[in-house]
């Protein structure tokens, strides 16, 4: 008895001990990016790099916020946020309807449509950029957010997962609906996007992150400074040629670029767990 | 308040007819109880009344209103699913209040005849849970619920108690019949078990394989059966089935004179009717196989001669002949049901 307790206490020790070394692998470079964000450009450069946080926390990220390299980090982050927001928010719209057509109702060429959809899947942005940038620019959408986000707005991953949650609502569910009076459209805003919100929780960060983490795209459609977003800005930050680079400023604002996508994490990990824990079906 | 009137009604999945014509006048606030084995079409004809299903050819008509081509909605009827099919995500008042908002009944009624209708169900202390927070019952009475507050003019119930256990079943059996005498509402009621039948119905319509087979109140259905299907369908145990020749070897015979109707290929007869006698005036004579005491009756297994069995109910106390290696078997004459080589009766 007492032996196995022993055991399960090494066992949890082992454990904890594994996870904290994972943790710390982790953790390390960004404690270091911390540190480099609290001193001066000249401690930074003369080995070796300080460990502990300096004294200049407040000015660096002061600097960084209001005016950056380029553009301020704070307008870079708005940037960054509407983008990001466009995204997770229009792909989440436009598929959770595209998955609701194909599902319920009966149209020509329904699976035609379908299959078109999915084949998408196979052309991401980095594949059709060149069409894509012609079109924009077409469309006057340069330098503007409705170029930063509509190009990216399809989804045929979203619209894949809402169709296969669908098909998992029970048909008696629609029929009770249809006795109780519902039309297509109070069907769908009264039960199912309710049902559908741990889905839409767990889409919203994923595709949040992707958007707040484009660079390839924004660096294409933005030319002027203000329209940067912050992935794209902190490389720009880096300087060219010989010019000295500013490190804690660009610290700072990487570890400002973390903030909202882990706060979006934070904030919706509690509806995960929820509909983790009581499956309503 | 409704009558319905099915004329000719059918059914085709693409090529295959699965119900093939039927005709009946339902009364206002009967309970019809639509009943017979899996895959005969009772959900489907349930599901056409709804509106859920489209009607192939034939008129239903609710209060002389041909209704073929109008949406569920516009039928004024309520629906109890199998699965209950409550909104995972509402309250039990929203559950029920539901079909209401959409009908834009004012607030204050709303939440009067949900009130009246927990308190008939007893539903009163759940109204803010959510469906998954009840046990299967109470479940089922917000199905019924959601029903009731629409004060619709037919009520469609398809099999809203095959999710309970044996014991819930009997007394939610008690309580829809009940509540059905109160609100007088004109219901179909759609199981695949005859003692469900049997206890709820005004009248049975036995079903098999996509044809009406018979129409009637639960005795009469029981007493006379239009066909060998419905003797064997309603009734537990089952009507024995025999052939006429084997009746007129037997004793049974003599008493009944030339009764037995020329045509007459199948003689049926129940299990009740049948008891032990000597061999003097045996109708059938063979083995005792099993006696199955289940405490009201004994149930005892007689196999044949020819091989065929029969089943002889007999009262609780008393027992069957155990250990006799062969037994007698009659019955009254008037007991006995014949039926021609169609199936059908003849009297
Ligand atoms: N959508 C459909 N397409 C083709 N055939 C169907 C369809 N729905 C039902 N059927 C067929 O119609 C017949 C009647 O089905 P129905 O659901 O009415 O049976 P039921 O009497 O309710 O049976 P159960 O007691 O098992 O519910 C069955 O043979 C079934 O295979
Ligand atoms: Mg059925």
């Amino acid at each position: 008895m007492s032996g196995m307790v022993e055991k399960r206490g090494i066992g949890t020790w082992l454990t904890h001990l594994s996870l904290i070394a994972g943790i710390a692998a982790i953790c390390f470079p960004i404690y270091v990016a911390f540190v480099a964000s609290t001193v001066t450009q000249p401690e930074i450069a003369r080995p070796p790099m300080p460990l502990l946080p300096g004294s200049h926390f407040l000015e660096n990220y002061g600097t960084a916020l209001s005016q950056g390299i380029n553009s301020p980090v704070w307008l870079m982050l708005m940037n960054s946020s509407i983008m990001a927001l466009g995204i997770a928010i229009g792909k989440i719209a436009i598929s959770i309807l595209s998955a609701y057509a194909i599902v319920y109702f009966r149209f020509p060429f329904r699976m035609v449509f379908f299959w078109l959809i999915f084949l998408t899947l196979m052309l991401p942005v980095e594949v059709r950029i060149v069409p894509t940038y012609e079109v924009a620019a077409g469309f006057g959408m340069l330098n503007s957010y409705s170029g930063l986000i509509l190009p990216l707005i399809a989804s045929a991953t979203a619209t894949f997962l809402f169709r296969q949650f669908f098909l998992t609502v029970p048909d008696e569910l629609i029929e009770a609906a249809r006795v109780d009076g519902a039309g297509p459209i109070r069907f769908f805003i009264d039960i199912l996007l309710p049902m559908s919100r741990t889905n839409i929780a767990a889409l919203f960060v994923i595709l949040f992150i992707y958007g707040w983490n484009q660079y390839l795209w924004p660096l294409l459609i933005t030319t002027k400074p203000e329209m940067n977003t912050i992935v794209m800005g902190i490389k720009q930050m880096f300087p060219s040629g010989d010019d000295v680079a500013e490190w804690p400023v660009i610290m700072a604002t990487a570890l400002m670029a973390m903030l909202p996508p882990v706060a979006v994490v934070v904030f919706m990990q509690g509806l995960f767990v929820k509909g983790l824990v009581d499956t309503e079906k | 308040m409704a009558q319905i009137a099915f004329s000719n009604l059918r059914k085709s999945y693409g090529k295959t007819e699965v119900i093939h014509g039927v005709d009946t006048h339902i009364n206002d606030g009967e309970l019809i109880v639509i009943v017979g084995p899996s895959g005969c079409g009772k959900s489907t004809l349930l599901r056409m009344v709804a509106g859920l299903e489209t009607v192939t050819s034939g008129e239903i008509r609710i209060d002389g209103r041909v209704v073929n081509d109008l949406e569920p909605r516009e039928r004024d009827i309520a629906m109890v699913f199998q699965n209950y099919a409550l909104y995972p995500h509402m309250s039990v008042f929203d559950n029920m209040a539901y079909g209401l908002k959409i009908a834009k009944v004012p607030q204050a009624e709303i939440r009067e005849r949900v009130a009246v209708a927990a308190k008939m169900l007893e539903l009163e202390p759940f109204l803010e849970r959510k469906p998954r927070q009840l046990s299967g019952g109470q479940r089922q009475r917000v199905a019924m619920g959601r029903a009731i507050v629409r004060k619709p003019a037919v009520f469609l119930f398809d099999e809203p108690l095959s999710n309970l256990d044996a014991k819930l079943r009997v007394q939610m059996r008690v309580e829809i019949k009940t509540l059905q005498r109160r609100l007088g509402v004109t219901s179909l009621y759609v199981t695949h078990d005859q003692v469900e039948a049997m206890t709820l119905a005004d009248r049975i319509i036995v079903m098999n394989g996509g044809v009406a087979e018979q129409i009637g109140t639960p005795l009469a259905v029981y007493e006379k059966p239009a066909t060998t299907f419905v003797g064997g369908f309603i009734g537990s145990p089952p009507m024995n089935f025999l052939s006429v020749e084997r009746l007129q070897g037997s004793g049974l015979a003599a008493s009944f004179g030339e009764a037995a109707p020329t045509l007459a290929k199948t003689v049926g007869v129940r299990p009740e009717h049948l008891s032990f006698c000597g061999e003097g005036q045996a109708a059938w004579s063979g083995e005792l196989v099993i006696v199955e005491a289940l405490g009201a009756e004994t149930l005892a297994h007689v196999r044949l001669d020819d091989g065929e069995v029969i089943i002889v109910r007999l009262d609780g106390g008393r027992t069957a002949p155990v250990g006799e290696s062969r037994v007698h078997v009659t019955c009254e004459a008037d007991k006995l049901h014949f039926f021609g080589t169609d199936e059908k009766r003849i009297d």
